[in-house]
């Protein structure tokens, strides 16, 4: 084999660049459709309300179930003949593989975040919503003011700990053949035969991201386990 | 709906066929790749917890490092990185394993790997959540740090992990579905095939989240058995990471309820 030539990756870098770049708004889209539709799923299911909240527990089911990459097929093949049916004409629309993964990935990480927040919810004390009631709150502001921002702070390490496997995921929009950074680091492969240094610096790109907000992520727990200590 | 299902392929088979031989890919792989998994697991998992700084390091290593590379990344660096790295003979010998085995192999070694790293968190929260009075208790009867290990720590840390290893048993065989990538032939990659041969996306793409739906609850059915069958008695089981974690959190808001039931 030849001799590796990392300077192949400086010259490549800008491309990657903007690979990443693509990465990271499909992790940041993802993570604020998510953590939106996940709140409100974990709320339905919160208040049990009839049928929606039944609707909404086997959708996460479903999708907990199933690979992240046939619920992406799903989606790239299934939602333009669904939008077709209700058009006019009742052609296929094609959405295109970026407004595919956006959607996919918004909707996918809902059941994950809404799993991580109804678990959140649970664990509120009784005592919190009794004074809310006692001050006269409605349930609007109850769950505004008082109740969502605690349990959003106490889950805050999960729901990171989620964020970062979501960035890992989103190389999985490689199937769909996107240039986020995997996908550039491939087709520049295709280009140039260089793969081992390609496919080498993205791991170490991947590697260096997530540890390094792993770390962070572990002394914020640290730092709220800390100021938890009053029993 | 499913008629087309039954219809000859080009190749002279049917495309349940090609459904049922893409299973058969994804339950190898995912069955394999767990005892792979979990062996490594276990090692690096007491790797983590125990007191000669230069095994903990090497474990935390290995965890760092194979949690924080996306599966498609480390599937690549096995299929394509790996055998351009190794000396050429070996390396050519690699690249001349005839398909499908070519592709099933790296997967097994990337999804066993990565797995493992994920099931060692898992063995060391449980080796964490045993009191030390065990260890303690272990050491006044004389035994040694290996023989503590083998007979009375890791016995009652697997007991303990059963329910949050069943997130782990979900996690690989949907990992599967990651080797089509490098061009095994698994579930989601037949479903894809069949879907482009008869145009009929909904059934071929429907028909394989069924089967993933069945395995999801066989899987998570059978974990309550094992769980039911090793539980020790009078203990609550370590729950899943997840769980784990938003309990330690919690605790500045109240009290948890008795039922702090793991994500699933």
């Amino acid at each position: 084999m030849n001799s590796l030539d990392f300077s192949i990756i400086q010259q490549a870098w800008p491309y990657l660049w903007s690979g990443l770049l693509f990465s990271l708004a499909l992790t940041v889209a993802a993570f604020l459709i998510g953590m939106i539709l996940g709140t409100c799923f974990a709320l339905v299911q919160h208040f049990e309300i009839p049928i929606v909240s039944q609707i909404v527990r086997a959708y996460i089911a479903l999708i907990r179930s199933i690979p992240l990459i046939l619920v992406l097929f799903w989606f790239f093949f299934l939602v333009p003949i669904v939008l077709g049916h209700l058009s006019a004409n009742g052609r296929p629309i094609p959405i295109g593989a970026t407004y595919t993964a956006f959607i996919t990935f918004g909707l996918f990480e809902a059941a994950y975040y809404s799993e991580i927040i109804r678990v959140g919810l649970r664990a509120v004390n009784k005592g919190q919503f009794e004074a809310c009631q006692a001050l006269a709150l409605s349930t609007y502001d109850t769950y505004r003011s008082v109740i969502l921002p605690q349990v959003i702070r106490v889950a805050s390490p999960i729901i990171l700990s989620q964020t970062i496997i979501l960035f890992q995921d989103t190389s999985l929009v490689y199937v769909l053949s996107l240039t986020d950074l995997v996908g550039a680091a491939s087709k520049l492969a295709q280009l140039n035969g260089r793969l081992v240094e390609m496919y080498l610096a993205v791991a170490l790109v991947y590697l260096v991201i997530s540890s390094v907000t792993s770390q962070c992520v572990a002394s914020l727990r640290k730092r709220y386990a800390f100021t938890g200590a009053h029993r | 709906m499913f008629e087309v299902l039954f219809e000859q392929t080009a190749d002279g088979q049917r495309y349940i066929d090609w459904l049922l031989s893409g299973l058969g890919w994804t339950l190898a792989l995912a069955f394999f790749g767990w005892w792979i998994a979990f062996a490594i697991g276990v090692v690096v998992g007491i790797g983590r917890t125990v007191q000669n700084r230069f095994f903990a390091a090497l474990a935390r290593l290995y965890v760092e490092i194979f949690r924080n590379i996306p599966v498609l990344v480390q599937m690549f660096l096995w299929y394509f990185v790996l055998p351009e790295v190794l000396p050429g003979s070996l390396g050519n010998a690699i690249k001349q394993i005839p398909p499908p085995w070519g592709s099933f192999f790296p997967a097994l070694l990337c999804l066993g790997l990565y797995t493992a790293a994920r099931i060692a968190e898992q063995v060391r929260a449980g080796i964490e959540a045993l009191p030390r009075g065990q260890a303690e208790a272990a050491h006044a009867l004389g035994l040694g740090g290996y023989r503590t290990y083998r007979h009375v720590i890791v016995p009652q840390a697997l007991r303990l992990i059963v329910p949050s290893l069943t997130s782990e048993v979900m996690g690989i065989y949907k990992n599967t579905s990651v080797a089509l990538t490098i061009g095994l032939m698994e579930l989601t990659a037949q479903a894809r095939q069949i879907s482009e041969a008869t145009f009929q996306t909904f059934t071929a793409f429907g028909t394989a989240t069924l089967i993933y739906l069945a395995l999801a609850l066989i899987a998570y059915q059978s974990m309550i058995l094992i769980d039911k069958a090793v539980r020790i008695p009078g203990t609550t089981p370590v729950k899943d990471i997840t769980g784990q974690e938003l309990a330690e959190t919690v605790q500045q808001v109240g009290p948890l309820p008795g039922a702090m039931e793991a994500a699933k």
